[in-house]
């Protein structure tokens, strides 16, 4: 799905991260690595600590509410200025109702404001971004509250290295507003479902309702150990799928817009880990510089939040202060992968706060 | 270079004999985290970025497949 937009921009960004942090030093002796090799490996996807929940009774929506009380306080927000909230995540509240309507009841929001969840991981916030962006053309919606939010810790296994190193919890908050400026916003989207299973969690669903049997934990054949309610990666696939795809459509991209390698001040990609991003960096014969890779190591890999993270964490004062040329790109679960390039600055915050 | 792979591997698994064995995926001897450890030892030791479309399985069976891998990417 191609996407092309005007007249539409991005005017505050917040990330929300856990004040819990866990060194990779700390759970190491969890993997059946050897110490060294578990340092090698550290050094090359670039784990060093993340940001978890400290309680698995702290959800994905009470680490939204954190960056909405926050918005409120501080008045960079207004609650009746608010048109839509889309709530995009894979740990929902409930299986019903929506997260989204769960905040709109929190905030006593108007009865006019439109509430979506999608259940969307890695490439989350494009499909956010693009769902907003699509909002604001009906009469009506002059400002849209996109809230991605993931707390995956506690479907991950500590005995899974696969996962468990790199995995963070997280919640962004973006706005995203109609604007008279003739702002161009250009990508796509793509995806393919018979790859769904390269990242899942087996049990949970309807499908396989968690049971004493799915929560017993059994070893793979490279000694991870992890339940059926636990996320399962298959790392190779993916890592194959996103050198393969993601260059592939930013170029395309790039060719059909007006904009080139140099003319991107920095691309902000979704953060699986250090080794993957430079890669996509050097395919891409993008500097490493422009390319930010240091979430994982800052912070963990939280799903669709990363972009938002990345973004705030390397950028937040000089966006509040200036305006760049970006390109976003998410890509993962489904299997999804999606890239949006556009202008984006002078922010009325850019900020990460800690819960 | 041939050596300067069999240093780098070593370093890696040296429980193994790389110098004389083959089917190094396929025997178990290199795992995928392995292999990201490898590819950025021999990127920078050769100098060069090992494109991450190359970075499959049969490009690291044998220390002939990743002598021509570090080629194909570049090195002398």
């Amino acid at each position: 799905m191609k996407i092309n937009f005007s007249n539409k921009k991005i005017t505050g960004m917040l990330s929300v991260l856990p004040s819990n942090e866990v060194m990779f030093e700390d759970e190491m002796h969890n993997y059946s690595f050897s110490e060294a090799k578990s340092l090698k490996l550290k050094t090359a996807m670039g784990f060093k600590s993340k940001r978890i929940v400290a309680e698995d009774t702290t959800t994905s929506f009470d680490m939204a509410v954190a960056g909405f009380d926050y918005l409120f306080d501080n008045n960079l927000l207004v609650k009746n200025s608010i048109d839509a909230v889309l709530f995009i995540s894979q740990s929902p509240e409930y299986i019903m109702p929506p997260t989204s309507n769960l905040i709109h009841g929190k905030y006593e929001l108007d009865e006019r404001v439109v509430c979506l969840d999608i259940n969307q991981g890695c490439a989350g916030f494009i499909i956010g971004l693009q769902q907003a962006f699509m909002l604001l053309d009906n009469d009506g919606i002059n400002k849209v509250v996109l809230c991605n939010a993931d707390v995956l810790s506690p479907k991950v296994s500590k005995f899974d290295r696969n996962s468990n190193p790199l995995i963070g919890d997280a919640a962004a908050i973006t706005i995203i507003e109609n604007t008279s400026e003739n702002t161009s916003i250009v990508g796509e989207i793509r995806m393919n479902g018979s790859g769904a299973m390269a990242l899942n969690v087996p049990a949970g669903g309807a499908r396989m309702p968690i049971t004493a049997e799915t929560s017993e934990l059994y070893e793979d054949s490279f000694g991870n150990k992890r339940s059926k309610n636990h996320l399962v990666m298959q790392g190779d696939n993916v890592f194959n799928f996103v050198q393969t795809k993601v260059p592939e459509q930013i170029n395309k991209i790039l060719e059909n817009s007006n904009d080139t390698v140099e003319s991107i001040d920095y691309f902000l990609f979704h953060q699986p880990n250090r080794f993957m991003l430079q890669k996509l960096a050097d395919k891409l014969g993008v500097s490493r510089d422009k390319l930010p890779s240091n979430v994982v190591e800052n912070f963990g890999n939280s799903s669709g939040v990363t972009i938002p993270v990345v973004t705030t964490f390397n950028l937040g004062e000089q966006l509040e202060n200036s305006e760049m040329n970006v390109c976003f790109s998410g890509f993962g679960v489904g299997l999804t992968w999606g890239t949006i390039i556009m202008k984006i600055g002078n922010l009325d915050f850019c900020k990460l706060i800690y819960k | 270079m041939k050596s300067k792979i069999i240093d780098i591997i070593n370093g890696i698994r040296p429980e193994f004999d790389f110098g004389s064995e083959t089917n190094f995926i396929s025997q178990g001897m290199l795992d995928s985290f392995d292999l990201i450890t490898l590819v950025t030892e021999l990127d920078e030791s050769f100098g060069i970025s090992i494109d991450g479309t190359d970075i499959l399985p049969e490009n690291f069976e044998t220390l002939e497949a990743i002598e021509a891998l570090i080629k194909k990417n570049g090195a002398e």
